[in-house]
């Protein structure tokens, strides 16, 4: 009687799997994308911003009749802000949901370990926003739709040497986040090379609230501006506890600070604080107009912020490599990316060089009466 | 010498602050014998009742202000004896690692509630007493790091007051010393362990409002990171010692702050935990604690 019921019960299990088998057949009418970036937690912003522009971005395409005849359909993760999450999503969208290519991460240190499993399976991933060189230098699968640190830092170190007459620089780099290291690893060799001089370079860890310590040492150092390549969250209470203890000299920092919880957070204290970004929503461009309009449309109403429009190049990006390949296959879509050229992005002209990084301007932006409030273009 | 006073300032409001923390944990351990995991998470719970209320009283006011740190710490103290009755209470003659699991059970049932109810993103707390800055000489000092050091210690007086002078005092300091006997001479157990629960979640309320007045941005795993350096602070103090627990947290936010400053900044936690490590091999049982010989 038991191997009666073993014997049905198998055969049960090998019918549901053969129920499958004809499930996922008619799947292949769709065009499957992963998208996967921190839509919660300490970045929640980042993902937010980016994975709604890119659904805009792929919703006007299958409104418009899709992508080689199909519809394209997307599938979003959340990595949540922590390490080690970004790996576990990657290789379920690659293995379960068998995606022909990636969108994400929208940080440094997330991309890298979504790319290295991007890599294994060959499978193509574009980060939106990643600016560390490492990123795209973990295979031939990656790409990036933004500019690098080695251009955002040089612009930062030239931007408060020449615009701001600094003479006296101080450093608090974030250790565990390698976009925040990259960068400062640059600036700390840019702005001495412009004539300047790094007086104090201070460090803490991804997390940490209380930064009086290192501020009370870089107070100390006397600097005319203070450089932080950390993200928005720690970059407000970095700015606010600087106040506090009487610092008044300028920060600045880079993409990253890009986040309305920037001023939410930091208030007051980060009044006439500049940072670099990737575009400018104020920009007269037509591109930039539409795109803010469609988006604050679709979104009720909130003005898309660096993120977003990386997030709507990066997802128009991958359909035009789509599109030019004339397949939905990972290394037809692969060969098409690695050969984009002249893309009009909103984010500007998007053009691959040989390390699949994209070259294109920064925007430096202030901080006036608690509103972002564009500077001025820098051009590579 | 005035970067050393101002890194002193700024390490005395960084311990007042794991002080408040550590003291919950301790009084718990001298009572029941077992450190209560879900204390780091009543302190996110005060930070979070203080931005809830803090929208219904004027912002930037001393009454508002004393109103906000109030609210949170009746709101703590009831939900640490919720806690108790409904998590700890029935697991009292269990074994205590039974009652160490549930406490990280309650932890975690706390932070997701939480980020369930009030989303996962970090929030800006506002800023609730009125705030601005005082020079004194060369340093500067926020009135904001003047309120966290005031409160700390008028709690932490308010704590030996009701310890050492008051009956119910005695009576917790029977009943850490021996609960069956104390029960005994008719001492109602339950009712002691539910104030010690009580006062010792007031105490991380207070604790999460005045760490969420100085870093302004909350959210629902706010507690893990303060709430782990300030069970060290505990151990380091000598667990169940009241006075070595504030000590403790004073020791640890004066290591933090000081290698923070310094050009080992990158090595802040490693060098405070590896004081902790040096400290318990001279002094196993704490700075203020005393070895007691476990009776079977």
């Amino acid at each position: 009687m038991p191997s009666f019921l073993r014997l049905l019960l198998a055969s049960a299990l090998l019918s549901l799997l053969a129920a499958c088998n004809r499930q996922d057949a008619p799947a292949a009418a769709t065009i499957k994308i992963g998208n996967y970036g921190a839509i919660t937690g300490k970045d929640g912003t980042f993902g937010d911003s980016s994975t709604k522009a890119t659904r805009l971005a792929f919703e006007e395409i299958n409104a418009a009749g899709g992508l080689l005849g199909k519809q394209i359909e997307l599938v979003v993760e959340d990595t949540q802000s922590k390490p080690g999450e970004a790996s576990t999503v990657v290789k379920k969208l690659i293995t379960r949901d068998n995606v022909v290519a990636l969108i994400g991460e929208m940080t440094s240190s997330r991309s890298l370990e979504g790319a290295s499993v991007a890599q294994a399976f060959k499978i193509p991933m574009i980060s939106p926003s990643a600016t560390n060189p490492a990123v795209t230098a973990t295979g031939d699968q990656i790409f990036r739709a933004c500019f690098i640190d080695p251009f955002q830092g040089a612009v930062l170190a030239t931007f408060a040497r020449d615009q701001l007459k600094a003479h006296r620089a101080a450093i608090l780099t974030s250790i565990s986040s390698a976009y925040s290291t990259g960068l400062a690893d640059v600036f700390r060799v840019q702005f001495p090379k412009a004539g300047g001089i790094i007086v104090s370079d201070q460090k803490f860890a991804e997390g940490d609230k209380d930064f009086k310590a290192q501020l009370t040492a870089i107070k100390a150092a006397n600097p005319d501006v203070i450089f932080v390549p950390a993200y928005y969250t720690e970059a407000a209470l970095i700015t606010k506890q600087a106040r506090e203890l009487g610092i008044t000299a300028p920060f600045i920092g880079g993409d990253g600070w890009e986040a309305p919880e920037l001023i939410q957070i930091g208030g007051a204290a980060l009044e006439g604080c500049y940072y670099s970004a990737h575009y400018s929503p104020e920009s007269p461009d037509p591109k930039i107009q539409s795109f803010v309009k469609k988006y604050q449309a679709r979104f009720g109403g909130r003005t898309p912020d660096g993120m977003a429009a990386l997030g709507y190049d990066a997802a128009n990006m991958l359909a035009d490599a789509i599109r030019r390949a004339g397949s939905a296959e990972p290394a037809k879509i692969r060969d098409a990316l690695a050969a984009t050229k002249g893309f009009e992005g909103v984010t500007g002209r998007i053009d691959m060089d040989a390390d699949r990084n994209a070259s294109k301007p920064a925007a430096i932006l202030t901080i006036k009466g608690g509103k972002f409030t564009y500077v001025q273009n820098v051009s590579p | 010498m005035s970067e050393f006073l101002q890194q002193l300032i700024n390490a005395l409001s960084l311990g007042a602050i794991y002080a408040l923390l550590a003291l919950g944990y301790t009084m718990v351990y001298g009572v029941l014998r077992f450190i209560n995991f879900a204390h780091a998470d009543v302190f996110m719970i005060g930070a979070f009742t203080g931005s809830y209320v803090a929208k219904h009283v004027p912002s930037g006011t001393l009454v508002g202000g004393l109103a906000v740190l109030f609210a949170a710490m009746v709101v703590c103290a009831l939900l640490g004896v919720l806690i108790e009755r409904l998590a700890y209470r029935p697991l009292r003659r269990a074994p205590v690692l039974n009652v160490l699991i549930t406490a990280i059970g309650v932890s975690l049932l706390l932070e997701y509630g939480v980020q369930l109810a009030a989303g996962a993103n970090p929030r800006s707390f506002p800023a609730v007493f009125p705030v601005t800055q005082f020079q004194l000489g060369p340093l500067t000092v926020s009135s904001n790091q003047l309120v966290v050091i005031a409160v700390a210690l008028a709690l932490l007086g308010g704590l030996q007051w009701i310890i050492y002078r008051t009956r119910l005092g005695a009576a917790m300091r029977a009943v850490s010393l021996n609960p069956r006997a104390a029960q005994l001479v008719g001492i109602n157990l339950n009712t002691v362990i539910a104030v010690t629960f009580a006062l010792g979640s007031a105490l991380a309320g207070a604790g999460g409002v005045l760490y969420a007045l100085n870093y302004p941005s909350i959210d629902p795993f706010m507690g893990v990171m303060p709430g782990l350096k300030a069970f060290v602070a505990a151990i380091l103090g000598g667990i169940g010692s009241l006075p070595g627990a504030a000590l403790g947290a004073l020791i640890l936010g004066t290591a933090e702050t000081f290698v923070g400053g310094s050009a080992y900044s990158t090595y802040k936690d490693a060098i405070a935990f590896g004081l902790l490590i040096v400290i318990m091999l001279f002094r196993p049982a704490g700075l203020l604690g005393r070895f007691t010989v476990e009776k079977v």
